[in-house]
């Protein structure tokens, strides 16, 4: 049961084969078993899923079950959920028990999915390879040597290591797409204002999307189904109709334009990476897909301008975790300035607060129009880069990541670390839509492929993953310790 | 001795009528127990997000169309970031680069009548912050976050007055504009309205600003020209011992009536302003703007001048029946009611007006309808009752007599006899009465001199008034007694 997808889970359900309740205790079992070694959740919510199972098999009973009910999956911990800690991975929140469901963790208990738990991650969701969390690193199911990547480095190394079928991710600068590639899944982050961001923790405002991460971009676009629309608490979210994601899943490649940019092939490409790449590529071209070299002028001024509107967003973003009404608060303050101080000195992680550091630096009164200002028309040309490269192509392909998954403890310098989101970050700049899919090895490490579509092009993004998946297997291999049964 | 001058501009913030707050659900009522009306929003919990409330948009542009000034097409949300208990997310979310409301302008008028522009620099929308309580916590503080959110519409002036009496008939116009309106209660007791002033003095002639003093707390009109009454004098003696004003940040202190410092412009935040990106930019089309522009009532500077045009009224009691909405709006229904603008603006400046400041009530509370009231001028238009009736009719009135309908007077003049005697037939035989009864006074008159008797005539206009309980035509009782004492 661990290793099927999603899809075929569905069908198991709706043909009896097995019981949602059933599913949820085999999945409950691996995780006591397994997760010990990979650390990828911060809560099992052992009683609160199989209750949920329960329902959910009550209400295929009487005939009431649609295509998700009785599910089971996974949650980031940046996704606000009732009654449930909640702590983005940070100290700052250990204590907070969330009073409200994110507006995702909503849409996916109406569906009738059932939550198994909530997903390690970096604090705040700032990192690459989930070495940042209060809880401990998480271990990559392929190797347990390497990191999962990261920010949503818990769900991937979960899905990866068959403890769910699929886990909820958010991508601020690749944080779904990355660690999907490094633990051999699937992982989509939907057009900015697909998903309502109602509820998850804020790392980015204007970068931050949630997206699914399973085995297949057929579990995705099932998935996607269920949690995009308009929501009318985050008016960033774009009132547009929510197609059948699945629909366009048979569609041939024929007559395709894949465009890859020129930028994505140069310095610092692993050249086993690139290797598998243009292997993917191949598959394409015998689908009927034409190859075209594009080119996306400003790439190279992606990281700089993330790292300044990200962390300035940030630096604001956190500015609640006071240690006045919720979270962590120090111990026996002496004055306010005190309360500040400390609450937030003890509470945040050095990443964060090298990000609040640096966002208050290109927000500060002289800094600004430098800094951000900048930024920001940086982010236009980016933006117009993948506008005008749409206009002769329709798809965009190449790397993930420059390199697979590297060794915990291997990347100490911030800025290399910043570094490996080279592929990822300009996507989350432009807004538009991405999805990694697994399309090699180096080594025993996965290597993943990262298709690029115009603005709400999901539908033809998920296709163009998904028949790449009917033509290879990459997506079918499971890590050792998926196997294990003890 | 040096001439100076001062130069004065006002941030007022005006708490907005709306519902619900600005970016949330949660209600605006006042006085509610603290936290009752505090949502997940407005507390700032993890993962919350704002949204604009739309009657506060709509607010905003009356306002700016109330004052004449221009509605950019794209306002932009902007955050404010710095610390403090009472401020739930760290920042306030606040318009700091492209407002709601541009430049536009205010007619404010003086106690001589004259009218002096000021101009406003712009106006934008922001959220309040809860409130800090420093009693009943032992040490601790407490914080209550009804107030965090609820929305705000600051003005900014230009630095375009010169008094402190000019300050406070500005922050009365833009009270009355704000009423008129209705996009606020205008209750500065409650907070409704509150004023930080910018106040610096140069010497008389000099072009160049002098260093500006913000004194926060402002918030009633006295305590405006108290407050820059007391800091007009500090700068002035501050200068002239040789010193100099430094730029700062001073606090109002009603009962001590004076300001202190705050802070310095050293010690300011860095308040690292930037576009919220949690709210889209907010996008006012024409047809909003203009559908918006015709539900505007009459502002009270045309009112005034209607007032004074059509109506004929004097510029003083144009500018003071304009001066509050329902003010104007109760001049208007008495000067219908009664057909008579001069006749219903004495009543409703004179004999209203006393009565309810002796009972400190406001117009809206007034126990005298404005139709019944009007009922009443009428009643003295049309000779029906004397004036001295009309007082007792008002004070009827005033006590609830008479039904509580419209034509309440009516009821009154009818129930208590008040209306006027003029059948001359009737006034003779009291005036032929008293003269009997009075044989002493009548021979008294009569001997005379004819220029004294204008005055012992008012014996016998009292007894013959007495003897109709008031009801009898002064004029006429005056006419025909002349005529019979001087008959003989």
């Amino acid at each position: 049961m661990h290793d099927k997808t999603l899809t075929q889970l569905a069908r198991a359900l709706a043909d009896g084969e097995v019981s949602s309740r059933e599913l949820t205790q085999t999945l409950l079992g691996r995780i006591e078993r397994l997760d010990g070694r990979l650390n990828s959740f911060i809560s099992i919510t052992h009683e609160r899923a199989l209750a949920g199972a329960d329902a959910a098999d009550a209400l295929r009973a009487k005939g009431q079950a649609g295509p998700l009910t009785g599910l089971p999956l996974a949650l980031k911990d940046i996704f606000c959920t009732n009654g449930v800690k909640t702590s983005c991975g940070s100290k700052m929140l250990d204590n907070f028990i969330a009073p409200y469901d994110a507006c995702v963790v909503e849409k996916l208990k109406a569906a009738g999915t059932v939550s198994l738990g909530k997903t390690n991650m970096d604090e705040f969701a700032m990192g690459s390879s989930n070495e940042n969390s209060h809880y401990g690193p998480v271990r990559n199911p392929w190797d347990l040597d390497a990191v999962p990547g990261g920010s949503s480095g818990g769900s991937a190394a979960a899905v990866a290591a068959g403890l769910v079928p699929a886990a909820m991710g958010t991508d601020t600068g690749g944080s779904i797409r990355q660690p999907a590639a490094f633990c051999g899944i699937t992982g989509l982050k939907p057009t900015y204002g697909r998903v309502s961001r109602y509820g998850i923790i804020a790392y980015a405002s204007s970068l931050d999307q949630a997206g699914p991460m399973a085995r297949t971009a057929e579990d995705c676009a099932l998935l996607l189904g269920a949690i995009a629309g308009h929501d009318l608490r985050d008016s960033t979210s774009v009132a547009r109709g929510v197609p059948d994601y699945r629909a366009e899943l048979g569609e041939s490649l024929s007559g395709l334009k894949i465009g890859l940019p020129r930028e994505y092939f140069g310095d610092g490409l692993a050249p086993e990476v690139e290797q598998a790449v243009r292997d993917a590529i191949k598959v394409y071209e015998s689908l009927g897909a034409s190859v075209h070299e594009v080119s996306l002028p400003h790439t190279h001024y992606a990281i700089p301008a993330y790292y300044v509107i990200a962390p300035a967003e940030a630096s604001s973003n956190l500015s609640r975790f006071d240690g006045v009404r919720f979270g962590h608060r120090c111990d026996a303050p002496s004055d306010l300035i005190d309360l500040y101080k400390r609450s937030r000195d003890e509470g945040f992680g050095s990443e964060v607060k090298r990000r609040i550091l640096i966002g208050t630096h290109t927000l500060s009164e002289g800094f600004f129009d430098a800094y951000y200002t900048q930024a920001q028309k940086v982010r236009r040309l980016i933006r117009q880069d993948f506008l005008d490269a749409f206009e002769e192509v329709d798809v965009l392909m190449g790397p993930a990541s420059p390199t697979p998954a590297f060794d915990l403890g291997a990347n100490k310098d911030p800025v290399s670390m910043y570094l490996q989101d080279i592929y990822t970050i300009a996507v989350n700049l432009a807004g538009i839509p991405g999805i990694s899919v697994p399309a090699g090895f180096v080594g025993s490490r996965p290597v993943g492929l990262q298709i690029l579509g115009p603005h709400f092009a999901e539908s033809q993004l998920l296709n163009v993953a998904h028949q790449f998946q009917q033509a290879t297997d990459w997506h079918q291999r499971r890590p050792a310790l998926a196997e294990e049964s003890a | 001795m040096m001439q100076w001058e001062t130069v004065i501009g006002l941030e007022v913030h005006v708490q907005l009528a709306t519902k619900s707050k600005i970016f949330s659900g949660a209600s605006t009522a006042f006085g509610a127990e603290p936290n009752s009306q505090a949502c997940a929003v407005d507390l700032g919990l993890p993962g919350v997000l704002p949204v604009l409330n739309e009657q506060a948009v709509a607010m905003a542009v009356k306002f700016g169309l109330g004052i004449n000034a221009e509605i950019p097409e794209v306002s932009v949300f902007d955050r404010k970031n710095y610390f403090y208990p009472d401020l739930p997310k760290g920042y306030q979310t606040s318009q700091m680069y492209h407002p709601i409301v541009g430049a536009g302008e205010v007619e404010i008028s003086l106690d001589d009548g004259a009218t002096k522009r000021i101009r406003v620099h712009h106006a934008h929308l922001e959220e309040d912050a809860g409130k800090s309580l420093h009693e009943d916590f032992h040490g601790m503080t407490g914080i209550d976050l009804n107030r965090a959110g609820t929305p705000l519409l600051e003005i900014v002036s230009e630095p375009d007055m010169r008094s402190a009496k000019e300050a406070a008939a500005y922050l009365k116009a833009i009270h009355a504009i704000v009423t008129y309106l209705g996009i606020s209660d205008g209750n500065m007791a409650e907070g409704s309205m509150r004023c930080d002033v910018n106040v610096s003095v140069r010497p008389k002639g000099q072009e160049a600003f002098g260093t500006r003093a913000e004194v926060k707390n402002v918030n009633s009109f006295r305590f405006v020209e108290r407050a820059i009454a007391f800091e007009v004098e500090r700068q002035i003696e501050l200068l002239e011992d040789g010193g100099t004003v430094v730029q700062e940040t001073r606090l109002y202190d009603p009962e001590a009536d004076e300001t202190r410092s705050m802070r310095t412009k050293e010690e300011a935040n860095d308040y690292r302003y930037f576009p919220c990106p949690d709210l889209l930019p907010v996008v006012l089309d024409r047809a909003y703007v203009d559908h918006l522009r015709s539900t505007l009532p009459e502002l009270p500077a045309e009112k005034r001048a209607r007032f004074e045009s059509q109506l004929g009224l004097s510029a003083y009691d144009a500018s003071v029946l304009a001066s509050s909405r329902a003010m104007a709006e109760y001049f208007e229904v008495v000067k219908d009611a009664c057909g008579d603008a001069k006749h219903a603006a004495n009543w409703v400046m004179g004999e209203l007006s006393g009565a309810l400041n002796r009972e400190n009530l406001a117009i809206e509370q007034s126990p005298v309808a404005a139709e019944q009231l009007g009922g009443l001028v009428a009643r003295v238009l049309d000779d029906t009752i004397n004036g001295k009736a009309a007082k007792q009719v008002f004070q009827a009135l005033w006590n609830g007599e008479g039904g509580g309908k419209a034509n309440a007077a009516d009821a009154i003049i009818e129930a208590k006899g008040l209306k006027q005697v003029t059948d001359s037939g009737a006034i003779e035989a009291m005036i032929d009465q008293v003269i009997a009864d009075s044989p002493v006074q009548v021979a008294q008159y009569r001997d005379a001199e004819p220029d004294k008797r204008g005055k012992m005539i008012g014996y016998f206009v009292g007894q013959v008034m007495k003897a109709s309980r008031g009801t009898a035509n002064p004029q006429q009782v005056n006419a025909l007694l002349k005529e019979k004492l001087d008959q003989a």
